[in-house]
Parts: C-alpha cells; sequence; structure tokens
C-alpha cells in the first residue's frame, strides 16, 4: 500500500486512491512505423529490480496523471513528477544517483 | 484429573459464576476465565480432535498460537468455525462444540487413521490419488472433502455487524506487554502521537505470571502504574482485545480489534478493522515457546510450561496432580516453582542440559524438586490422557532408564521471538546460536518511502530474554523509533530489575537426540495439521529441499495457526536431513495476518444493500413501481423488461419488442455515456481517438463512431454530435463512459499534452429517453414544441429546441431500426419528461421496454454491442465495420496495429448472421466445429456464436457470429454441438435480418 506524493494536488495520496499505469516515457510508434519499433513500443517493457520510472493517475483526487521514480527491491519513492516530460527532471535523477550510485534505466542513468 | 483450585487466578473473579455449554453439557465457569481454562477448570481435557488422524487432543498453550482447541461457536446467525478456546473469553451462554470427529469426541471412527499412519506419510495424498485419473473426480474427491476440514462453514447469515476504520499516528505500537508498555511511555512523553495495541484483553504480557520485579514493584503494580501514566496522556491511544494482523508497504497497518465477542449483544459492531498509517511501527510482540520433539508430544496433558504455569497463575486452574516439566532452558524451572508453589506435586524436572540450569535450578532444588540433567523424555504413556513418561539418556536412543507416573507434561524447547509482523513487509532475520532463535536484524528492516527502516522491535521481539534486558530494549528502540518520525527522546532512567541468573539455554530439536524411527514417528512438529519429525525427513530424502517445499509437502505449518509452534522446531530437523545449518535452510515467508480474523471484519460495512453504490436514473423509481426486472450493467441497474401481471420475462421482452416495431416504445438510455470534448484542437484530437472521421462532421449532425485501443482492438462505440465549431457530444456505451472519459484524459495528458482540448463527463447531467416505432412522430407532436419532421430534423441530424414545454436535445438516431429520437433533457426533469411522454402516448399505444428487447431489436438490424460481438480480441474489419474506418486518415489510435501481418490476414473470423435451418435458438457461445482435430486431440473449430436471440418479429431464432472468412462463405451451413450432446445447423447469411434497406428508420 503505497503512498505516493500527486504533484497536481501537492498532497500525499494513498494507492487505494490512485490507479497504476505501467512504464513511463514511451515513445509513441504510429503508422509507418517498422514492425520491431511498434512491437516495442507496445509490448516491450523494462522489469528492472532497482529503479524504475511508471505512470499513476490520482483516480479517485483530482485526475491528473503523473509520474513517480521507485525502486521496485524496496518500494522506496524517490520523487513524483509532471507527466508532461518526455524524461525525469535532471534534479531528480541526481537525487537517484545519491542514493543509488550506477543505477541505469534504458539509456538513462 | 484437571480441576479449580481452591485459591489463585489473577484473571478470573470467583464471585462471578458464568454459565456454557460445551457438546450440549452444561458447565460453570467464573468471569474471567478463557473457554479452555472453564474446560479445564471442568475436567474437560479433551477438546478437539487432529485433523488427519483424528488424534485425541488439548490445549498445548494458554493464547493465540493455540494449534488444537479449536471449536465451532454459536450457532445459526452467530455460528464461528474454528475459534481458538484459548483466546475465547468466556461469557453466559456460549455455545460451544468441539470440532473433526464423527459421531462424537469421546469415539471418534476417523482416529482409525491413527492406526493407519505407517499408511499415511507425508504427500500421501499426492501420491495415492493420482491413478486412476478418473476416480479423482468420482471417489478420491468427495471422500477426502468429507473426511478432511476442521470446522464447518457457517450457513446462516451472519447477525453482527462490522466496521473499518481508518486511523493515522506517528507512532504504531503493537504488543501491550512491558516492552510495549514502555515504548509507549518513552513515545507519549516525547509528545507523539501513539496508538498501543494489545491483542488480548489484558495488559502486561507474561511479565505478571513470570513474578518480574520492577523498581521494586511487582510487574501487576508496574503495569498498573504505567497504564495510568498512558491514560493521562491524551497524544496516546491503548488498545486492548486489539491484534496488530498485518504490516504493509509504506507504514500501512492493519488491526483487529474484537469489540463485543466477549460481551455478545452489546450494542456496535462485533469486530473493527483498524486501517492504520503510521510514520512508524514499533512491534513489541514478545516471544512464543516452542515444544519439544518426543514421542507422545501430542497426548492430551503435555502442554508449553509457559502454560500450565498461566493456568495456574492466570485463572487458577490445574491440569493435573502430577506435571513433569521436561526443558532445554531456565525458563520452565518457573513453572516447576509456579506448581510446586500452588501445592501441586512436581515428580522430576528433566532438563536436557548436561549442565543443567542456573539460580532457578538452585531454587527448585532447595524447594525439593528432583531435578535429572542431561535427561530426555524416550516416550509419553497415555491415550486421551497423559498416564506417564519414560525418561531416558537425551544423548542416547531412547532406552527407558525409568518411568515416572504423572497426568501432566510441561515441556519447553525455547523461546522464540515474534518476528511475523517485522517480516510481512521484508524486514529480515538473523540466526541467533545463543538462544537458537531468528531474530529481527535490526540494519536490514522494512522500507519505507524515504529509503529508511519503518519498523523497529522492542523487548522479546527483538530477541531480548530477561526482564531487565526487554525493557532495557524497549526504551532504547523506543528513543530511536521516536527520533525515526522527527520528535525529541526524553532520558528516562532506565528501569532496575532484580532477576535470577540463567543458565544459557542448549537447542534441543530431538528428544532424546538419536531418538529410532518408531519414536521419531510419533514425535509430533505440527499438531494441527499432524506433521511428525519422520514426515519432515522423508519430505527432505525424496527431495523436497527447499523450506517452502517441504512445508507445502508436508503440510507443516500450513494449518490455521501458520507453524507459530512448529516452524524453527521443523526448519531445525529439515536441517539436519540435509546435512546443513538452520539458517542455510531459512523460514518460510511470514504472511499476515498474523492470526486468523473474521471475514466480517474484512468486508466491514460493505454488506447487503451498501455492498456497491447504485447508479439510478431519473426514471429508476418509475421502472421499480412498474414492474421491472433489473439487470446490472455496470454500477447502473437497468430495467431488463417490465413485468406485467402474469406474463413470463420472456414473454414480456417478446410483447416489448413487436410493440416497439408496430406502435411506440419508451427507452430510458440516461445510463449511455455522454462526454463532451471541445477546444480548438477538439477535431484532431477525436480524428485520433476515432477511427472515422469527426473533424469533418457538420455541426447539427450526428455519425457513429468506433474506437479502438492503440493495440488496434474495438473498445467502445457510440454517436457523435458536433455542436458548435469546437464543441463535440460523444455517446459511449452505458458501462464504458467513465473509460472512455479516462482514455481521453489519459492520451490528452500524457501524449498530446500541448492540444487545447477539454473533455467533461456529462453523463449524469441529461436524462435521455428514446422514443422509438412508427408511433415515434406522432407522440413529439402532440407534446408540441419544436419541428421534428423528417425535412427540419432529418435520419443523423440532433436539434436543440423544447418538447412539451421541456427544454431538450433531440437526436435523429436509431440503435432499433425504427423510427427514433433520443431525447435529452436537463436530468432533474427526466421523470416529468418520461410521465410526459407516457401520457400523450397513450392513444398511441406507448410501453416502455427494456435492456432485452433492445439488445434484440438491435440484432435484428445487425448492429453489433460491445462485449457481445467485442471481447478485446476482435478488431472493427472482422465486424465489417470498413465503412467507418477513415482512409484518409494519417493517423488514429490503432491503425497502426491494424496493420499488422495477422490483422490483415485473409484467415479472420468475420461476423455474418447465423438462421438456424429448424428455426430454433443457437445456445449462447456456442462453437461452429470444423474439419480434423488440433493438436491436442481436440475438434477444430471454425467459429463462435457472438449474440443470439428468438426474434419476435421473425419468429425464429437469429444469431450473430464470428465464423472463419465468414462473408465469404454466404449461404454455407455450420453446425454447432449443444451442451446437451444434440446439435444445431446454421445457415450463413447477412448479419441484417430486419429492414435491410434501411427504409423504417429514415422516414
Amino acid at each position: 500500500m503505497l503512498i505516493l506524493h500527486c504533484p497536481c494536488c501537492n498532497e500525499d495520496k494513498d494507492e487505494t486512491e490512485l490507479a497504476p499505469g505501467g512504464e513511463a516515457h514511451l515513445k509513441r510508434f504510429g503508422p509507418g512505423s517498422s514492425d520491431e519499433d511498434f512491437e516495442g513500443y507496445l509490448f516491450g517493457r523494462e522489469n528492472p529490480k532497482g529503479v524504475h520510472f511508471e505512470r499513476w493517475r490520482c483516480a479517485s483526487g483530482c485526475g491528473k496523471w503523473f509520474h513517480a521514480a521507485r525502486c521496485t527491491a524496496t518500494n522506496e519513492v524517490f520523487g513524483t513528477y509532471s507527466a508532461q516530460v518526455t524524461e525525469p527532471p535532471k534534479k531528480l535523477r541526481d537525487v537517484i544517483t545519491e542514493k543509488r550510485p550506477g543505477w541505469r534505466w534504458r539509456d538513462l542513468s | 484429573m484437571s480441576t479449580r483450585l481452591a485459591t489463585g487466578g489473577r484473571l478470573i473473579d470467583r464471585s462471578k459464576p458464568v454459565s456454557f455449554s460445551f457438546n450440549g453439557k452444561k458447565l460453570k465457569g467464573v468471569a474471567g476465565d478463557t473457554l479452555s481454562s472453564a474446560l479445564l477448570a471442568n475436567d474437560q481435557m479433551l477438546m478437539g480432535r487432529s485433523f488427519k488422524y483424528h488424534r485425541p487432543r488439548s490445549v498445548v498453550t494458554s493464547d493465540g498460537s493455540e494449534p488444537n482447541a479449536l471449536f465451532n461457536l454459536g450457532r445459526e446467525g452467530t455460528f464461528e468455525p474454528n475459534a481458538r478456546g484459548t483466546v475465547t473469553e468466556l461469557f453466559d451462554g456460549l455455545e460451544a462444540e468441539s470440532q473433526n470427529h464423527f459421531p462424537s469426541l469421546e469415539f471418534d471412527v476417523g482416529a482409525i487413521n491413527t492406526k493407519l499412519s505407517r499408511f499415511l506419510p507425508a504427500g500421501f495424498y499426492y501420491k495415492m490419488f493420482i491413478h486412476p485419473r478418473p476416480f479423482w473426480k468420482h471417489i478420491y474427491e468427495p471422500f477426502i472433502r468429507k473426511s478432511a476440514g476442521l470446522g464447518k462453514a457457517p450457513k446462516a447469515r451472519d447477525v453482527d455487524t462490522y466496521e473499518h476504520f481508518y486511523a493515522f499516528c506517528d507512532l504504531l505500537i503493537v504488543g501491550g506487554g512491558i516492552a510495549g508498555l514502555e515504548a509507549a511511555l518513552e513515545a507519549g512523553a516525547a509528545g507523539l502521537d501513539v496508538v498501543l495495541f494489545e491483542q488480548t484483553a489484558h495488559w502486561g504480557g507474561r511479565a505478571p505470571v513470570d513474578g518480574a520485579v520492577i523498581d521494586g514493584k511487582q510487574a501487576d503494580a508496574w503495569v498498573a502504574d504505567a497504564l495510568t501514566q498512558l491514560d493521562a496522556m491524551p497524544n496516546v491511544k491503548c488498545r486492548a482485545r486489539t491484534m496488530g494482523a498485518g504490516v504493509y508497504d509504506h507504514g500501512y497497518a492493519i488491526g483487529y480489534e474484537r469489540l463485543s465477542d466477549h460481551a455478545p449483544g452489546e450494542d456496535g459492531p462485533r469486530h473493527r478493522l483498524w486501517r492504520i498509517r503510521a510514520k512508524h511501527i514499533v512491534t513489541a510482540t514478545g516471544s512464543i515457546e516452542r515444544p519439544l520433539s518426543f514421542a507422545g508430544n501430542d497426548v492430551p496433558g503435555v502442554v508449553l510450561a509457559s502454560a500450565a504455569r498461566d493456568y495456574v497463575v492466570n485463572w487458577g486452574v490445574s491440569l493435573g496432580d502430577r506435571t513433569v516439566v521436561v526443558t532445554n532452558n531456565d525458563d520452565a524451572y518457573r513453572t516447576a516453582i509456579a506448581l510446586k508453589e500452588a501445592g501441586l506435586n512436581v515428580p522430576v524436572i528433566i532438563d536436557a542440559r548436561a549442565g543443567g540450569g542456573g539460580s532457578l535450578a538452585e531454587r527448585a532444588v532447595a524447594m525439593g524438586i528432583r531435578v535429572e540433567n542431561g535427561k530426555g523424555i524416550a516416550k509419553v504413556k497415555g491415550g486421551k490422557r497423559v498416564t506417564g513418561v519414560e525418561i531416558c539418556a537425551q544423548a542416547g536412543e531412547g532406552a527407558a532408564l525409568e518411568e515416572i507416573a504423572c497426568d501432566v507434561v510441561a515441556m519447553s524447547g525455547g523461546w522464540s521471538p515474534v518476528v511475523h509482523l517485522w517480516s510481512h513487509c521484508g524486514g529480515k532475520l538473523s540466526w541467533d546460536e545463543t538462544h537458537a532463535m531468528f531474530k529481527p536484524d535490526p540494519v536490514r528492516g522494512p522500507i519505507g518511502a524515504d529509503g529508511k527502516a519503518f519498523v523497529t522491535t522492542a523487548g522479546a521481539a527483538s530477541g531480548a530474554m530477561g526482564t531487565g534486558d526487554v525493557l532495557a530494549d524497549a526504551q532504547a528502540q523506543a528513543a530511536l523509533a521516536v527520533k525515526a518520525v522527527g520528535g525529541k527522546p526524553k532520558t528516562a532512567k532506565a528501569a532496575v530489575v532484580e532477576e535470577a541468573e540463567a543458565a544459557a539455554m542448549e537447542p534441543v530439536w530431538m528428544m532424546p537426540q538419536g531418538a529410532s524411527y518408531k519414536l521419531r514417528s510419533k514425535a509430533w512438529l505440527d499438531f494441527q495439521n499432524d506433521v511428525k519429525v519422520s514426515d519432515v525427513q522423508l519430505a527432505a530424502q525424496e527431495g523436497f529441499e527447499s523450506v517452502e517445499h517441504a512445508k507445502r509437502y508436508t503440510t507443516l505449518g500450513m494449518a490455521t495457526d501458520q507453524g507459530k509452534l512448529s516452524n524453527i522446531n521443523g526448519l531445525a530437523v529439515l536441517a539436519k536431513e540435509l546435512g546443513t545449518d538452520i539458517p542455510s535452510v531459512g523460514t518460510t515467508t511470514f504472511r499476515p495476518p498474523y492470526t486468523p480474523i473474521s471475514m466480517g471484519a474484512i468486508a466491514g460495512e460493505a454488506r447487503g444493500d451498501i455492498f456497491q453504490p447504485l447508479r439510478k436514473t431519473p426514471m429508476h423509481g418509475w421502472h421499480d413501481e412498474n414492474g421491472a426486472h433489473w439487470e446490472p450493467v455496470g454500477h447502473w441497474r437497468r430495467p431488463y423488461c417490465f413485468l406485467r401481471d402474469e406474463e413470463s420475462v420472456e414473454e414480456a421482452v417478446n410483447r416489448e419488442v413487436k410493440n416497439t416495431r408496430q406502435a411506440l416504445g419508451l427507452l430510458d438510455a440516461s445510463t449511455l455515456g455522454k462526454v463532451i470534448v471541445t477546444g480548438p484542437d477538439a477535431g484532431k484530437f477525436l480524428d485520433m481517438m476515432y477511427t472515422n472521421m469527426m473533424s469533418n462532421l457538420k455541426v447539427g449532425r450526428c455519425r457513429y463512431g468506433l474506437m479502438c485501443s492503440e493495440n488496434g482492438f474495438l473498445s467502445d462505440d457510440g454517436v457523435v454530435a458536433r455542436i458548435d465549431e469546437d464543441t463535440w457530444l460523444c455517446h459511449t456505451t452505458t458501462g464504458g463512459a467513465d473509460r472512455i472519459h479516462g482514455h481521453m484524459e489519459e492520451w490528452l495528458q500524457t501524449e498530446w499534452w500541448d492540444w487545447k482540448v477539454y473533455t467533461a463527463n456529462v453523463t449524469e447531467q441529461y436524462a435521455q429517453v428514446a422514443v422509438v416505432g412508427p408511433n415515434a412522430r406522432k407522440v413529439l407532436e402532440k407534446l408540441g414544441g419544436m419541428d421534428v419532421s423528417a425535412e427540419t430534423l432529418p435520419f443523423m441530424a440532433w436539434a436543440d429546441g423544447t418538447i412539451g414545454g421541456f427544454d431538450c436535445r433531440a437526436y435523429r438516431i436509431s440503435f432499433s431500426g425504427e423510427l427514433s429520437y433520443e431525447i435529452a433533457v436537463p436530468a432533474a426533469q427526466g421523470r416529468a419528461f418520461w410521465d410526459a411522454l407516457l401520457e400523450a402516448g397513450a392513444e398511441f399505444g406507448v410501453m416502455p421496454y427494456g435492456t432485452e428487447a433492445l439488445h434484440i431489436m438491435r440484432a435484428e438490424k445487425g448492429f453489433i454491442m460491445i462485449g457481445d460481438e467485442t471481447d478485446g480480441t476482435v478488431i472493427p474489419q472482422d465486424l465489417g465495420l470498413n465503412w467507418a474506418i477513415s482512409k484518409k486518415k494519417e493517423d488514429f489510435l490503432g491503425k497502426r496495429a491494424q496493420e499488422r501481418m495477422h490483422m490483415v490476414s485473409e484467415d479472420r473470423w468475420k461476423l455474418v448472421g447465423l438462421e438456424t435451418l429448424d428455426g430454433s435458438v443457437i445456445p449462447d457461445g456456442a462453437y461452429a466445429v470444423g474439419e480434423g482435430v488440433n493438436a491436442n486431440g481436440q475438434r477444430n473449430m471454425q467459429g463462435r456464436v457472438t449474440s443470439t436471440y428468438y426474434s419476435p418479429t421473425l419468429d425464429r431464432g437469429i444469431a450473430m457470429g464470428l465464423i472463419h472468412k465468414g462473408p465469404d462463405r454466404m449461404g454455407e451451413t455450420v453446425t454447432f454441438p449443444k451442451v446437451d450432446g444434440g446439435e444445431v445447423k446454421a445457415k450463413i447469411v447477412s448479419p441484417i435480418f430486419y429492414d435491410p434497406e434501411g427504409e423504417k428508420q429514415n422516414v
């Protein structure tokens, strides 16, 4: 039963108030894309033990989507941030580096 | 015999007798008794039968870890199985029955299993009942089901109420023994918001029974002082009869409060489930005594040493006149001393340690008790009661040195900290060689959101043993916990404790250590599930080396007590058999709840009418008063049909279909989802959402649209109306409104967040009525107002106006194939509008219809239904809906997916109509069989039915189905086997059975 901070409400939310939305920062491949790219977009997902970036929706609150950076092994939450970005903010990545030196996620580190 | 002593019993009030019954027999106890202590006071030692061998059993413990003394309590609406007698507080009128015996507790037929135990080893059921295969279903399983199982499942509705309670605190402390109290005092003094739970009705834990003296005070007095201090702190809440049941991520914890189990009939809920968010949790959960593994350790009268002491000290109950104490540690000497002080006989203390005990042993000897060091019990004599023990050398193989008559054996194999709550959320354990126990490893605690441990253990739960160590640990850990939540610990003075010097315990996993197979096969590890030392050894020999496998193979620790007594002893046996040490074997996983909690508490208030909130349309009341046969659709209730007089559901549906086709029908369509999409980029956005083009829809017009997932599969459909230059109103399916609104928001917020589009789900703002049938226009014209003629309001147009004085929006859309208007009015006027239509429609033969008539009429027209024709694997192209898929658009959700090889294959199952040759109705969900068999030897399939109805309009069965290359096979016949063994043949036809040219709807 996680607690995540909704950046839009600026409130801590219980997991029962949230809806999970899977992996964050997927790049959409539409018509004209190769089968490999489209397959990766639709089905290829990270399955890390450790740092992970996810989408969550404040479903029973403001209804807004946001991103969360979480350790899948310990459920430590490094931070939450806006859904309207294509990668985690530098400040958050620095926080993660401090707590998990040498972390990697896709091509981020 | 077991009996009530003339004096003693710190928890009972002898002046208040309590009547209860056991197996129909009237018995007397006193206030403060548990069911078990009262039964023992009445010499009712036999309390139940074990699960597998139906062995006679009595209490082993005096607390929540009890595996044997399980009862059916109450009757009918208050019936509850598997209640532990040791924690069931006695009340006047309590009714208890023993379990798992036939025909009676005293004489049980199943007990023959114990004679057959050689033939019922670990894994017996797995090995025996595999072959021949058909025997499992028809012979083995019914037999096993009949003979297995402890309590009976309740049959009557539970008359009690339950509730959930949400709480937030800085510190949750679980356990009201001296460690928990000490921690609460520390945290309370530091000003923290503290919640303290104690699972029993009494505070102080074992300290008062053990005769601890703290700061010069008897433990009882110290505990009373502590409670007085805590009561004076407004920031501390103490709850007795409340168990910390589970610890979960990020400081979430469950508490289980038993409010009226001890006093049924009191107002209010029976149980309360606390759902707590704590910044930090302290588990002061104490420790559990371990049994010793010797032959006959399950005979009634063999109990834990601590339990024998508890019954005497707490309830003034003696289990028998002559008690043999057998131990590997000093604590059991307290039992011998307590019994002796109560005037009972202790013929001998058998200490497995060659060096014997410490100062408590000296005291026992001084009291005249015989102590035998380096000895063990070879076997216990007796069947339904202990009659004596054979003593042997612990180092030997069990040759009897001497037989001693006794009626109680008090055993102690050492103590294990209660690490359950610590472990629930990932706290790790380390092996303590000195005390032979797993204890919490403080540097590897459960991690919270901030990456720091959020659980701390205190007292015996940390592995501290003596009273002084327990209090010192509690004080130190409480200070850490206070700091962890940002508080300042007050430095309190350490408690002064008078304590006996204890000699080190020595692990004893088998008694005697070289016991023969015969002895080992009578040495119980798990009492409830009848798992013996020999079973675990067999599992290891057969290759079940992982502790989790051995557990499941033998069922060790899988009973309702979840291995509280058996866990460590079983691990030790497994480790020895595997030639490794206990830490390498590890423990099985500790899962919540700590002890079983009631299903009622889990459900809380969510039962009956408030199980789930119900959504009602503005016309719900009318439907209810007019024979609505309800059907759940999502959280809505919709009339399936309206029953009149004595007619059947089927007759009502047919009447509604015919009347709508021939005269005038009304459908409450308010549940239909309505989502407004507006903004400068709304058209561009809807072109992405729908497969067809919505941006070029003219203001004032409607268009049927399809929505697909990014995976290409059809997800929802509905009519879209363009309201103005920037605004569209999208109708969704009844069940899909919230989902589709969420789907739109997801794409807007997470992919195209720079598009200027706004959405609003306005489903409940409008009541919507479908006015359907040849007389639809007449009734609207009679009510008067806006022009609803074919010229002004043609098919697939909409207009705002008034009808009969109601402000409305009228859509010329049809899901039935008839002349049809869907008219939306503000929700508050829905009922009045409905009534006006009924009144005005009387002369035109108006008749409301339900969802089944709607389904039949749409099927007659070949219209698809999301959820019938679609199941998450169907693309619009499968359903012949290519006309609704734009070829001009570069992109829409699902377009790329629909270009995949498999999606464009000629080999797909596609939608067709199915006309049975004999006019019958094809069974729902039937499959069409093809030629040959597949790799599994099953008949090949070539399609399936998606919708099937009796059509009152055509007076025959009609169906739609997905058939392999269906549209290319018009006129062919396919066969659908039926469940009864017969089959029905159907011709492949067009799915449009009624008015294929659409002449009736477009008038």
